[in-house]
Protein backbone atom coordinates (compact mmCIF):
# COMPACT_ATOMS: atom_id res chain seq x y z
CA UNK A 1 0.00 0.00 0.00
CA UNK A 2 1.19 3.52 -0.80
CA UNK A 3 2.07 5.88 2.02
CA UNK A 4 0.34 9.20 2.45
CA UNK A 5 2.41 10.40 5.39
CA UNK A 6 5.57 9.01 6.95
CA UNK A 7 7.29 10.37 10.07
CA UNK A 8 10.56 8.86 11.21
CA UNK A 9 12.08 9.73 14.58
CA UNK A 10 10.52 13.19 14.52
CA UNK A 11 11.36 15.51 17.41
CA UNK A 12 10.09 19.07 17.27
CA UNK A 13 9.13 22.05 19.41
CA UNK A 14 9.40 25.80 19.77
CA UNK A 15 12.14 26.20 22.39
CA UNK A 16 15.45 24.37 22.22
CA UNK A 17 15.87 21.61 24.76
CA UNK A 18 12.12 21.52 25.34
CA UNK A 19 10.61 19.30 22.64
CA UNK A 20 6.83 19.17 22.39
CA UNK A 21 6.89 15.93 20.44
CA UNK A 22 9.69 13.41 20.82
CA UNK A 23 10.93 10.62 18.56
CA UNK A 24 7.67 9.99 16.72
CA UNK A 25 7.44 7.19 14.13
CA UNK A 26 4.13 7.21 12.34
CA UNK A 27 3.11 5.89 8.94
CA UNK A 28 -0.27 6.70 7.47
CA UNK A 29 -1.21 4.61 4.42
CA UNK A 30 -3.23 6.15 1.60
CA UNK A 31 -7.00 6.17 2.21
CA UNK A 32 -6.54 5.70 5.92
CA UNK A 33 -8.88 7.49 8.31
CA UNK A 34 -6.69 8.19 11.31
CA UNK A 35 -7.72 9.83 14.56
CA UNK A 36 -4.88 11.13 16.70
CA UNK A 37 -5.97 11.57 20.29
CA UNK A 38 -4.09 12.95 23.23
CA UNK A 39 -4.46 15.41 26.10
CA UNK A 40 -4.26 19.17 25.59
CA UNK A 41 -0.63 20.24 25.35
CA UNK A 42 0.31 16.71 24.27
CA UNK A 43 1.70 17.87 20.93
CA UNK A 44 -1.18 17.13 18.55
CA UNK A 45 -1.20 20.54 16.89
CA UNK A 46 2.60 20.54 16.75
CA UNK A 47 2.46 17.21 14.96
CA UNK A 48 0.02 18.70 12.42
CA UNK A 49 2.31 21.68 11.90
CA UNK A 50 5.22 19.36 11.17
CA UNK A 51 3.14 17.43 8.62
CA UNK A 52 2.02 20.71 7.01
CA UNK A 53 5.63 21.87 6.79
CA UNK A 54 4.92 24.94 8.95
CA UNK A 55 7.39 23.72 11.56
CA UNK A 56 10.67 22.04 10.67
CA UNK A 57 11.52 19.05 12.87
CA UNK A 58 14.73 19.27 14.93
CA UNK A 59 15.42 15.64 14.29
CA UNK A 60 13.96 12.97 12.03
CA UNK A 61 12.31 13.16 8.64
CA UNK A 62 8.82 13.87 7.40
CA UNK A 63 7.52 12.90 4.00
CA UNK A 64 4.11 13.52 2.52
CA UNK A 65 3.22 11.48 -0.58
CA UNK A 66 6.90 10.62 -0.90
CA UNK A 67 8.27 14.18 -0.87
CA UNK A 68 8.97 16.97 1.63
CA UNK A 69 5.86 18.63 3.10
CA UNK A 70 6.77 22.00 1.56
CA UNK A 71 6.70 20.43 -1.92
CA UNK A 72 3.48 18.50 -1.48
CA UNK A 73 1.60 21.29 0.30
CA UNK A 74 -0.99 21.67 -2.49
CA UNK A 75 -1.98 18.03 -1.91
CA UNK A 76 -3.00 18.72 1.69
CA UNK A 77 -6.30 20.27 2.67
CA UNK A 78 -6.08 21.80 6.14
CA UNK A 79 -9.11 22.42 8.37
CA UNK A 80 -8.02 24.49 11.38
CA UNK A 81 -9.73 24.61 14.73
CA UNK A 82 -12.73 26.95 14.93
CA UNK A 83 -12.00 30.04 16.97
CA UNK A 84 -14.98 30.63 19.25
CA UNK A 85 -16.24 34.20 19.37
CA UNK A 86 -14.42 35.25 16.22
CA UNK A 87 -16.28 38.15 14.61
CA UNK A 88 -14.29 38.67 11.43
CA UNK A 89 -16.49 40.21 8.71
CA UNK A 90 -16.34 37.75 5.84
CA UNK A 91 -18.88 35.98 3.66
CA UNK A 92 -19.03 32.21 3.32
CA UNK A 93 -18.09 32.21 -0.36
CA UNK A 94 -15.04 34.40 0.36
CA UNK A 95 -13.87 31.90 2.97
CA UNK A 96 -14.16 29.00 0.53
CA UNK A 97 -12.41 30.98 -2.22
CA UNK A 98 -9.33 31.08 0.04
CA UNK A 99 -8.86 27.46 -0.98
CA UNK A 100 -8.27 28.72 -4.53
CA UNK A 101 -5.60 31.31 -3.63
CA UNK A 102 -2.75 29.12 -4.84
CA UNK A 103 -4.49 28.59 -8.17
CA UNK A 104 -5.49 32.23 -8.65
CA UNK A 105 -2.04 33.68 -8.01
CA UNK A 106 -0.93 37.00 -6.54
CA UNK A 107 -2.39 40.37 -7.65
CA UNK A 108 -5.15 38.72 -9.71
CA UNK A 109 -8.85 38.29 -9.24
CA UNK A 110 -10.41 34.88 -8.77
CA UNK A 111 -11.44 33.38 -12.11
CA UNK A 112 -14.89 32.10 -13.03
CA UNK A 113 -13.44 28.60 -12.64
CA UNK A 114 -12.25 29.34 -9.09
CA UNK A 115 -15.74 30.56 -8.18
CA UNK A 116 -17.33 27.46 -9.72
CA UNK A 117 -15.00 25.18 -7.76
CA UNK A 118 -15.83 27.04 -4.55
CA UNK A 119 -19.59 26.81 -5.16
CA UNK A 120 -19.32 23.15 -6.12
CA UNK A 121 -17.63 22.33 -2.84
CA UNK A 122 -20.25 24.25 -0.88
CA UNK A 123 -22.95 22.10 -2.49
CA UNK A 124 -20.89 18.98 -1.85
CA UNK A 125 -21.20 19.83 1.84
CA UNK A 126 -24.87 20.83 1.53
CA UNK A 127 -24.30 24.44 2.50
CA UNK A 128 -24.55 26.09 -0.94
CA UNK A 129 -27.54 28.14 0.28
CA UNK A 130 -25.23 29.92 2.75
CA UNK A 131 -22.78 31.23 0.11
CA UNK A 132 -23.67 34.90 0.54
CA UNK A 133 -24.12 34.78 4.32
CA UNK A 134 -21.92 36.37 6.91
CA UNK A 135 -19.66 33.71 8.44
CA UNK A 136 -20.62 34.96 11.93
CA UNK A 137 -24.31 34.15 11.44
CA UNK A 138 -23.52 30.43 11.08
CA UNK A 139 -23.74 27.69 13.70
CA UNK A 140 -20.62 25.81 14.77
CA UNK A 141 -21.51 22.83 12.58
CA UNK A 142 -22.14 25.03 9.54
CA UNK A 143 -18.84 26.86 10.02
CA UNK A 144 -17.10 23.51 10.21
CA UNK A 145 -18.60 22.52 6.84
CA UNK A 146 -17.51 25.80 5.28
CA UNK A 147 -13.94 25.27 6.46
CA UNK A 148 -13.97 21.75 5.01
CA UNK A 149 -15.33 23.11 1.72
CA UNK A 150 -12.43 25.59 1.74
CA UNK A 151 -9.92 22.78 2.23
CA UNK A 152 -11.57 20.71 -0.51
CA UNK A 153 -11.54 23.65 -2.94
CA UNK A 154 -7.79 23.08 -3.32
CA UNK A 155 -8.52 19.51 -4.51
CA UNK A 156 -6.35 17.79 -1.89
CA UNK A 157 -5.41 14.13 -1.57
CA UNK A 158 -5.05 14.36 2.20
CA UNK A 159 -7.40 16.13 4.61
CA UNK A 160 -5.98 17.27 7.98
CA UNK A 161 -8.43 18.42 10.66
CA UNK A 162 -7.50 20.08 13.96
CA UNK A 163 -10.07 19.53 16.76
CA UNK A 164 -12.99 19.40 14.30
CA UNK A 165 -15.63 18.48 16.86
CA UNK A 166 -14.58 20.78 19.67
CA UNK A 167 -17.41 23.29 19.20
CA UNK A 168 -20.28 21.27 17.75
CA UNK A 169 -23.07 19.40 19.52
CA UNK A 170 -23.48 15.63 19.60
CA UNK A 171 -25.98 15.28 16.73
CA UNK A 172 -23.84 17.49 14.49
CA UNK A 173 -20.85 15.31 15.35
CA UNK A 174 -22.67 12.27 14.02
CA UNK A 175 -23.52 13.76 10.63
CA UNK A 176 -20.05 15.26 10.55
CA UNK A 177 -18.40 11.85 10.83
CA UNK A 178 -20.76 10.41 8.19
CA UNK A 179 -19.57 13.17 5.91
CA UNK A 180 -15.91 12.44 6.63
CA UNK A 181 -16.51 8.73 5.96
CA UNK A 182 -17.91 9.69 2.56
CA UNK A 183 -14.89 11.85 1.76
CA UNK A 184 -12.64 9.05 2.94
CA UNK A 185 -13.59 7.00 -0.14
CA UNK A 186 -11.17 9.03 -2.25
CA UNK A 187 -8.82 10.75 0.19
CA UNK A 188 -6.72 10.14 3.28
CA UNK A 189 -8.11 11.73 6.42
CA UNK A 190 -6.19 12.60 9.58
CA UNK A 191 -7.88 14.35 12.48
CA UNK A 192 -6.65 15.24 15.93
CA UNK A 193 -8.82 15.63 19.00
CA UNK A 194 -8.46 15.68 22.77
CA UNK A 195 -12.01 14.42 23.13
CA UNK A 196 -11.80 10.62 23.29
CA UNK A 197 -15.58 10.29 23.45
CA UNK A 198 -15.91 12.05 20.11
CA UNK A 199 -13.94 9.49 18.14
CA UNK A 200 -16.41 7.82 15.81
CA UNK A 201 -16.82 4.28 14.58
CA UNK A 202 -15.98 5.50 11.07
CA UNK A 203 -12.35 5.97 12.05
CA UNK A 204 -10.13 3.21 10.66
CA UNK A 205 -7.04 3.61 12.84
CA UNK A 206 -6.33 5.50 15.99
CA UNK A 207 -3.12 6.83 17.51
CA UNK A 208 -2.54 8.17 20.96
CA UNK A 209 0.10 10.81 21.59
CA UNK A 210 1.40 12.62 24.62
CA UNK A 211 4.85 13.92 23.69
CA UNK A 212 5.67 10.46 22.35
CA UNK A 213 3.50 8.08 20.37
CA UNK A 214 1.86 5.91 23.05
CA UNK A 215 0.11 3.53 20.68
CA UNK A 216 -1.10 3.24 17.12
CA UNK A 217 -3.42 0.65 15.63
CA UNK A 218 -6.99 -0.32 14.85
CA UNK A 219 -7.98 -0.30 18.49
CA UNK A 220 -6.55 1.20 21.62
CA UNK A 221 -6.63 -0.29 25.06
CA UNK A 222 -8.10 1.90 27.75
CA UNK A 223 -4.81 1.35 29.63
CA UNK A 224 -2.72 3.15 27.01
CA UNK A 225 -5.23 5.98 26.86
CA UNK A 226 -5.19 6.25 30.64
CA UNK A 227 -1.41 6.37 30.54
CA UNK A 228 -1.39 9.17 27.97
CA UNK A 229 -3.94 11.26 29.80
CA UNK A 230 -2.64 10.36 33.23
CA UNK A 231 -6.06 9.41 34.58
CA UNK A 232 -8.55 6.53 34.27
CA UNK A 233 -10.32 6.23 30.93
CA UNK A 234 -13.77 6.75 32.44
CA UNK A 235 -12.80 10.25 33.52
CA UNK A 236 -11.72 11.42 30.05
CA UNK A 237 -14.64 9.91 28.17
CA UNK A 238 -17.00 12.03 30.31
CA UNK A 239 -18.98 8.95 31.22
CA UNK A 240 -19.98 8.41 27.59
CA UNK A 241 -20.11 4.96 26.05
CA UNK A 242 -16.71 4.10 24.57
CA UNK A 243 -16.86 3.47 20.82
CA UNK A 244 -15.76 0.22 19.30
CA UNK A 245 -12.39 1.69 18.34
CA UNK A 246 -11.65 2.03 21.98
CA UNK A 247 -12.03 -1.66 22.66
CA UNK A 248 -10.72 -2.33 26.12
CA UNK A 249 -7.96 -4.73 27.06
CA UNK A 250 -10.34 -7.66 27.68
CA UNK A 251 -11.82 -7.37 24.20
CA UNK A 252 -8.47 -7.38 22.46
CA UNK A 253 -7.43 -10.47 24.42
CA UNK A 254 -10.40 -12.53 23.34
CA UNK B 1 -20.05 78.58 9.48
CA UNK B 2 -20.48 78.87 5.67
CA UNK B 3 -18.42 82.09 5.68
CA UNK B 4 -15.56 80.11 7.19
CA UNK B 5 -15.21 78.19 3.95
CA UNK B 6 -14.01 81.41 2.33
CA UNK B 7 -10.72 81.09 4.20
CA UNK B 8 -7.98 79.06 2.56
CA UNK B 9 -7.04 77.40 5.86
CA UNK B 10 -10.63 76.21 6.27
CA UNK B 11 -10.74 74.86 2.72
CA UNK B 12 -7.51 72.96 3.36
CA UNK B 13 -8.91 71.62 6.63
CA UNK B 14 -12.04 70.33 4.90
CA UNK B 15 -10.11 68.75 2.01
CA UNK B 16 -7.58 67.05 4.32
CA UNK B 17 -10.41 65.81 6.56
CA UNK B 18 -12.15 64.19 3.59
CA UNK B 19 -8.97 62.72 2.12
CA UNK B 20 -7.83 61.39 5.48
CA UNK B 21 -11.20 59.69 5.95
CA UNK B 22 -10.46 57.35 3.05
CA UNK B 23 -7.08 56.28 4.48
CA UNK B 24 -8.56 56.15 7.96
CA UNK B 25 -11.51 53.94 6.95
CA UNK B 26 -9.50 51.45 4.91
CA UNK B 27 -6.44 51.12 7.15
CA UNK B 28 -8.54 51.47 10.30
CA UNK B 29 -10.62 48.48 9.17
CA UNK B 30 -7.50 46.36 8.71
CA UNK B 31 -6.10 47.53 12.06
CA UNK B 32 -9.38 46.65 13.78
CA UNK B 33 -9.96 43.21 12.27
CA UNK B 34 -6.33 42.29 12.93
CA UNK B 35 -6.65 43.64 16.50
CA UNK B 36 -3.61 45.81 16.08
CA UNK B 37 -4.64 49.17 17.49
CA UNK B 38 -1.83 49.00 20.06
CA UNK B 39 0.59 48.48 17.20
CA UNK B 40 -0.79 51.49 15.33
CA UNK B 41 -0.38 53.50 18.52
CA UNK B 42 3.23 52.52 19.00
CA UNK B 43 4.07 53.32 15.38
CA UNK B 44 2.47 56.74 15.76
CA UNK B 45 4.38 57.47 18.94
CA UNK B 46 7.66 56.25 17.46
CA UNK B 47 7.21 58.83 14.74
CA UNK B 48 7.43 61.54 17.40
CA UNK B 49 11.16 60.81 17.66
CA UNK B 50 11.53 61.52 13.95
CA UNK B 51 9.55 64.68 14.34
CA UNK B 52 11.92 65.97 17.01
CA UNK B 53 14.97 65.00 15.00
CA UNK B 54 13.60 66.85 11.95
CA UNK B 55 13.13 70.01 14.04
CA UNK B 56 16.68 69.69 15.33
CA UNK B 57 18.06 69.21 11.80
CA UNK B 58 15.87 71.96 10.35
CA UNK B 59 14.01 69.58 8.04
CA UNK B 60 10.29 69.24 7.30
CA UNK B 61 8.82 67.54 10.41
CA UNK B 62 6.45 65.51 8.24
CA UNK B 63 9.42 63.85 6.55
CA UNK B 64 11.07 63.05 9.88
CA UNK B 65 7.85 61.61 11.29
CA UNK B 66 7.25 59.54 8.16
CA UNK B 67 10.76 58.05 8.17
CA UNK B 68 10.54 57.09 11.84
CA UNK B 69 7.04 55.66 11.49
CA UNK B 70 8.06 53.49 8.54
CA UNK B 71 11.27 52.40 10.31
CA UNK B 72 9.19 51.56 13.39
CA UNK B 73 6.78 49.52 11.27
CA UNK B 74 9.68 47.63 9.70
CA UNK B 75 11.17 47.00 13.16
CA UNK B 76 7.89 45.60 14.45
CA UNK B 77 7.49 43.44 11.34
CA UNK B 78 10.92 41.96 11.97
CA UNK B 79 10.31 41.32 15.68
CA UNK B 80 6.71 40.14 15.45
CA UNK B 81 7.54 37.13 13.32
CA UNK B 82 8.59 35.60 16.63
CA UNK B 83 6.64 35.26 19.85
CA UNK B 84 3.59 37.28 20.78
CA UNK B 85 4.86 38.33 24.20
CA UNK B 86 8.03 39.67 22.64
CA UNK B 87 5.98 41.73 20.19
CA UNK B 88 4.03 43.26 23.05
CA UNK B 89 7.20 44.31 24.84
CA UNK B 90 8.74 45.64 21.64
CA UNK B 91 5.67 47.75 20.94
CA UNK B 92 5.58 49.20 24.42
CA UNK B 93 9.31 49.97 24.28
CA UNK B 94 9.01 51.65 20.88
CA UNK B 95 6.01 53.68 22.06
CA UNK B 96 7.92 55.21 24.97
CA UNK B 97 11.31 55.47 23.28
CA UNK B 98 9.83 57.48 20.41
CA UNK B 99 8.20 59.93 22.80
CA UNK B 100 11.31 60.30 24.96
CA UNK B 101 13.64 60.83 22.00
CA UNK B 102 11.20 63.31 20.45
CA UNK B 103 10.96 65.38 23.63
CA UNK B 104 14.74 65.58 23.99
CA UNK B 105 15.31 66.49 20.32
CA UNK B 106 12.65 69.19 20.50
CA UNK B 107 14.12 70.65 23.67
CA UNK B 108 17.58 70.71 22.03
CA UNK B 109 16.20 72.35 18.89
CA UNK B 110 14.63 75.18 20.91
CA UNK B 111 11.26 74.86 19.15
CA UNK B 112 8.30 76.65 20.71
CA UNK B 113 6.12 74.39 22.77
CA UNK B 114 3.10 75.60 20.79
CA UNK B 115 4.47 73.67 17.82
CA UNK B 116 4.87 70.60 19.97
CA UNK B 117 1.28 70.88 21.12
CA UNK B 118 0.02 71.01 17.55
CA UNK B 119 1.58 67.61 16.82
CA UNK B 120 0.38 66.06 20.04
CA UNK B 121 -3.17 67.36 19.82
CA UNK B 122 -3.63 68.02 16.11
CA UNK B 123 -3.62 71.17 14.05
CA UNK B 124 -6.39 70.73 11.54
CA UNK B 125 -6.80 74.48 11.07
CA UNK B 126 -3.11 74.84 10.25
CA UNK B 127 -2.73 72.21 7.52
CA UNK B 128 -0.77 73.35 4.50
CA UNK B 129 -1.02 72.67 0.77
CA UNK B 130 1.77 70.08 1.13
CA UNK B 131 -0.34 68.22 3.72
CA UNK B 132 -3.17 68.10 1.19
CA UNK B 133 -0.78 66.61 -1.37
CA UNK B 134 0.51 64.07 1.16
CA UNK B 135 -3.05 62.97 1.94
CA UNK B 136 -4.02 62.70 -1.72
CA UNK B 137 -0.94 60.68 -2.67
CA UNK B 138 -1.39 58.38 0.32
CA UNK B 139 -5.04 57.75 -0.62
CA UNK B 140 -4.05 56.81 -4.16
CA UNK B 141 -1.33 54.44 -2.92
CA UNK B 142 -3.68 52.81 -0.39
CA UNK B 143 -6.48 52.38 -2.94
CA UNK B 144 -4.09 50.83 -5.48
CA UNK B 145 -2.48 48.46 -2.99
CA UNK B 146 -5.73 47.37 -1.35
CA UNK B 147 -7.65 46.81 -4.58
CA UNK B 148 -4.66 45.03 -6.14
CA UNK B 149 -4.09 42.71 -3.19
CA UNK B 150 -7.62 42.64 -1.76
CA UNK B 151 -7.99 38.86 -1.66
CA UNK B 152 -4.57 38.54 -0.04
CA UNK B 153 -5.30 41.19 2.62
CA UNK B 154 -8.63 39.52 3.31
CA UNK B 155 -7.22 36.02 3.62
CA UNK B 156 -4.11 36.96 5.64
CA UNK B 157 -6.29 38.93 8.07
CA UNK B 158 -8.83 36.11 8.40
CA UNK B 159 -6.48 33.14 8.61
CA UNK B 160 -2.77 33.77 8.26
CA UNK B 161 -1.69 30.16 8.59
CA UNK B 162 -4.06 28.92 5.91
CA UNK B 163 -2.95 31.73 3.59
CA UNK B 164 0.65 30.70 4.12
CA UNK B 165 -0.24 27.12 3.16
CA UNK B 166 -1.86 28.49 0.00
CA UNK B 167 1.43 30.11 -1.01
CA UNK B 168 0.41 33.70 -0.16
CA UNK B 169 3.52 35.80 0.72
CA UNK B 170 2.15 36.61 4.18
CA UNK B 171 5.23 38.53 5.31
CA UNK B 172 5.11 40.78 2.27
CA UNK B 173 1.41 41.49 2.79
CA UNK B 174 1.96 42.17 6.49
CA UNK B 175 4.89 44.46 5.69
CA UNK B 176 2.75 46.44 3.22
CA UNK B 177 0.03 46.71 5.84
CA UNK B 178 2.42 47.99 8.53
CA UNK B 179 3.95 50.61 6.23
CA UNK B 180 0.54 51.88 5.12
CA UNK B 181 -0.51 51.99 8.78
CA UNK B 182 2.57 54.06 9.60
CA UNK B 183 1.86 56.55 6.82
CA UNK B 184 -1.81 56.82 7.78
CA UNK B 185 -0.86 57.41 11.41
CA UNK B 186 1.39 60.30 10.38
CA UNK B 187 -1.40 61.82 8.28
CA UNK B 188 -3.91 61.50 11.12
CA UNK B 189 -1.48 63.23 13.50
CA UNK B 190 -2.24 66.41 11.57
CA UNK B 191 -5.92 66.09 12.30
CA UNK B 192 -6.42 64.62 15.76
CA UNK B 193 -2.87 64.71 16.99
CA UNK B 194 -0.49 61.94 17.91
CA UNK B 195 -2.19 61.05 21.17
CA UNK B 196 -5.57 60.47 19.56
CA UNK B 197 -4.49 58.65 16.38
CA UNK B 198 -5.56 55.28 17.79
CA UNK B 199 -9.11 56.50 18.29
CA UNK B 200 -9.50 57.53 14.67
CA UNK B 201 -7.98 54.28 13.44
CA UNK B 202 -10.25 52.13 15.55
CA UNK B 203 -13.58 53.85 16.29
CA UNK B 204 -15.03 54.39 12.77
CA UNK B 205 -13.96 50.86 11.78
CA UNK B 206 -15.35 49.35 14.97
CA UNK B 207 -18.72 51.02 14.37
CA UNK B 208 -18.69 49.91 10.71
CA UNK B 209 -17.89 46.37 11.81
CA UNK B 210 -21.11 46.18 13.80
CA UNK B 211 -23.26 46.83 10.74
CA UNK B 212 -21.44 45.08 7.88
CA UNK B 213 -20.65 41.49 7.00
CA UNK B 214 -17.72 41.83 4.65
CA UNK B 215 -14.34 43.52 4.76
CA UNK B 216 -14.80 45.88 1.79
CA UNK B 217 -18.21 47.06 3.00
CA UNK B 218 -16.65 47.70 6.38
CA UNK B 219 -13.92 49.78 4.70
CA UNK B 220 -16.46 51.86 2.76
CA UNK B 221 -18.72 52.45 5.75
CA UNK B 222 -15.75 53.27 8.02
CA UNK B 223 -14.52 55.85 5.48
CA UNK B 224 -17.96 57.48 5.29
CA UNK B 225 -18.25 57.52 9.08
CA UNK B 226 -14.78 59.03 9.43
CA UNK B 227 -15.71 61.74 6.90
CA UNK B 228 -18.92 62.57 8.72
CA UNK B 229 -17.18 62.66 12.11
CA UNK B 230 -14.30 64.79 10.81
CA UNK B 231 -16.55 67.35 9.13
CA UNK B 232 -19.06 67.49 11.96
CA UNK B 233 -16.24 67.83 14.48
CA UNK B 234 -14.61 70.57 12.44
CA UNK B 235 -17.87 72.53 12.16
CA UNK B 236 -18.71 72.14 15.83
CA UNK B 237 -15.21 73.13 16.86
CA UNK B 238 -15.44 76.27 14.71
CA UNK B 239 -18.80 77.27 16.17
CA UNK B 240 -17.81 76.55 19.79
CA UNK B 241 -14.22 77.76 19.36
CA UNK B 242 -12.72 74.48 20.60
CA UNK B 243 -9.76 72.41 19.32
CA UNK B 244 -11.09 70.38 16.33
CA UNK B 245 -9.06 67.21 17.03
CA UNK B 246 -10.54 66.85 20.50
CA UNK B 247 -14.09 67.58 19.31
CA UNK B 248 -13.76 64.96 16.54
CA UNK B 249 -12.62 62.34 19.04
CA UNK B 250 -15.44 63.11 21.47
CA UNK B 251 -17.99 62.88 18.66
CA UNK B 252 -16.46 59.55 17.59
CA UNK B 253 -16.63 58.21 21.14
CA UNK B 254 -20.26 59.33 21.40
CA UNK B 255 -21.11 57.65 18.06
CA UNK B 256 -19.40 54.49 19.28
CA UNK B 257 -21.41 54.44 22.49
CA UNK B 258 -24.68 54.95 20.56
CA UNK B 259 -23.74 52.15 18.12
CA UNK B 260 -22.99 49.79 20.99
CA UNK B 261 -26.42 50.46 22.44
CA UNK B 262 -28.11 49.96 19.05
CA UNK B 263 -26.24 46.70 18.56
CA UNK B 264 -27.22 45.45 22.01
CA UNK B 265 -30.86 46.34 21.40
CA UNK B 266 -30.83 44.58 18.02
CA UNK B 267 -29.40 41.37 19.40
CA UNK B 268 -31.66 41.62 22.42
CA UNK B 269 -28.92 41.22 25.01
CA UNK B 270 -29.81 44.28 27.08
Amino acid sequence: MKEAIRLEGVTAGYRRGNPVIHDIDLTVPENDFLAIIGPNGGGKTTLLKVILGLLAPWEGTVSVLGASPAKTRPAIGYVPQLIPGDTFPITVIDVVLMGRLRNAGLFRRFSQGDRKTAEMNLSRLNVENLAGNDMNSLSGGQKQRVLIARALAGKPQILLLDEPVASVDHDTQKSFFNLLAELNSDMTIVLVTHDVGAVSAHVKTIACINRTLMSHGETLSSESVAMAYGCPFELISHGGIPHRVLGNAKESES
Amino acid sequence: MIDALGYTFMQNAVIVSLLASIACGIIGTLVTVNRMSALAGSIAHASFGGLGLAYLAGLNPLIGATCFAVAGAAGIAAISSGKRTRTDTAMAAMWATGMAAGLIFIKLSGTYSADLMSWLFGSLLAVSASDVTFAAVLDIVILLVITGFYKEFLSVSFDREFSMLQGVPTRFIRGLFLILTALTAVLLMKITGLIMVIAMLSIPAAIAGMFTGSLWKMMVLASILAAVLNLAGLALAWILDLPPGAVIILLAAFAYAVSLIIERLRSGTV
